[in-house]
């Protein structure tokens, strides 16, 4: 039960991952932009989402959207009732806080990239495009990579609070069992044991992905 | 509209009752886990694993856990000890909701900044402790004078955020029954209904607090490091660019 709990969790926490790195780019393109629109908006959304516990932006998301939707659409005469997957919810806020998180690491992983490549890209004639696929992306890869790891450490930790949306993850399926047999001490003692698993292999894949992002860097 | 206004100004009250206790449990947690962070990060960087061992375990389970695990294992698994913690009078204290959240908050929070503060311990630079060595400092007098004020100082960022996070990892004591900030807005939308307008409103209130503070440990930071700006700030200028 508790490696059914394993699964999910880690199901939930790789979706929102990509998510979070679909909208950190986006968020880090709004914020270097030169557009007020999108830079204002960019700039919003990561002051807004670090300044709110995760949890609250969970039950905003999973309780209050349902709500927002059916109270929007009383008011054109249709009546339905709407309801929310715990899955989709959580896997939807914490893609959308951990972007929050991802803009300021790629927004630094491109100030990392010196200047005067960038100048050189433009100087031969690349555009925007070209210039982002050969020179921006693969340097910025390697400067994020340790800032990644850490949201990816944080996002994992943060899967244990869907479980107050009864999504059947690690937490959840612990509660039931320790409830069921009465041990809560067992059970909850053994799911953190899981995170810490989870984690220490997190960590070990990191050192391993920053060795191969870092083998072709000359070191003094 | 009028009865949103209407809803969130009739919870207004009871929802700055429930700030206070987030303030209020943030604040105990901070000074009670910064007390104890200080002699873990010294007993970290210890060189006999006797001493070290003990404190880089407990760092490692705390940091590598779910807080709302942590909880979990203490409000509620407490309970699977109960006659034992009977027997030597602490059961007053763990059935208590409030104790616990203080308890597991504390003990957090003391891992993640005993291991901020180890990070700076080990960066402060060797030669000032070469030179206060060379001046015939003890070791005391010298993790006094030189090593703790520069470590403090130097990890003061990223505790801040550390700070900024515990703060709102405080809204989950709401699961354990606690009525802080976000226990209130719960129950008032349990009643009301009125779903999103209460968890926005509390939302609004935590972004207000978390900014407060934020805005705090800047003047801090900038009252710590006045002996290290130019004597005009004529590069900020530059770095604001």
């Amino acid at each position: 039960m508790l490696w059914d709990g394993v699964q999910v969790t880690l199901s939930v926490a790789l979706s929102s991952m990509a998510l979070a790195l679909v909208c950190g780019l986006l968020g880090a393109w709004g914020k270097l932009s030169s557009n007020k629109l999108a830079h204002t908006t960019a700039q919003t959304y990561t002051t807004v989402i670090r300044g709110v516990p995760e949890l609250i932006l969970i039950l905003i998301v999973y309780y209050g959207t349902p709500t927002l939707i059916q109270d929007t659409l009383e008011l054109y005469g249709i009546d339905i009732i709407i309801d929310i997957n715990p899955f989709l919810a959580g896997f939807m806020t914490l893609g959308v806080i951990y972007g929050a998180f991802a803009t300021e690491v790629f927004r630094g992983a491109y100030h990392a990239v010196p200047k005067g490549q960038i100048e050189a890209a433009k100087a031969i004639g690349m555009n925007r495009m070209l210039l982002a696929r050969r020179i921006l992306l693969p340097q910025m890869w390697r400067f994020a990579l340790p800032g990644l790891g850490n949201v990816w450490m944080v996002l994992i930790k943060a899967t244990a609070l869907i479980s107050v949306i009864q999504l059947p993850e690690l937490l959840r399926n612990s509660d039931i069992a320790a409830r069921a047999l009465r041990m809560p001490f067992t059970f909850y003692f053994a799911a953190s044991l899981y995170y810490l698993a989870i984690v220490s292999v997190s960590m070990l894949l990191q050192k391993r992905a920053e060795a191969w992002a870092a083998r072709g860097v000359r070191r003094a | 509209m009028g009865d949103i206004i209407d809803i969130i100004w009739d919870s207004l009250p009871r929802m700055l009752d429930g700030i206070l206790l987030t303030i209020e449990l943030t604040a105990f947690s901070v000074a009670l886990g910064l007390a104890l962070a200080v002699p873990l990060a010294l007993l970290y960087v210890a060189k006999n694993p006797l001493l070290s061992l003990p404190v880089r375990s407990f760092v490692f389970y705390f940091r590598g856990t779910p807080l709302l695990v942590q909880i979990f294992l203490i409000y509620y698994g407490s309970g699977q000890f109960v006659d034992a913690l009977k027997t030597v009078g602490l059961w007053t204290f763990f059935r208590e909701p409030y104790f616990c959240a203080v308890l597991s908050l504390t003990l957090n929070t003391a891992a993640y900044t005993a291991y901020i503060l180890r990070g700076a311990i080990q960066n402060v630079p060797f030669g000032e402790v070469e030179a206060a060595r060379a001046c015939g400092m003890s070791r005391s007098l010298l993790y006094r004078r030189i090593i703790l004020p520069l470590a403090f100082r130097m990890a003061l960022p990223a505790y801040t955020n550390e700070v900024v996070f515990l703060f709102q990892a405080t809204s989950l004591v709401s699961i354990i029954t606690l009525l802080d900030l976000t226990g209130v807005a719960r129950i008032i939308v349990a009643r009301s209904f009125a779903v999103y307008e209460i968890y926005i409103t509390a939302a609004v209130l935590y972004l207000i607090v978390t900014y407060a503070m934020l805005w705090g440990f800047k003047k801090l930071e900038h009252l710590w490091s006045g002996h290290l700006r130019d004597r005009d700030d004529t590069d900020e200028t530059f770095a604001a660019r």
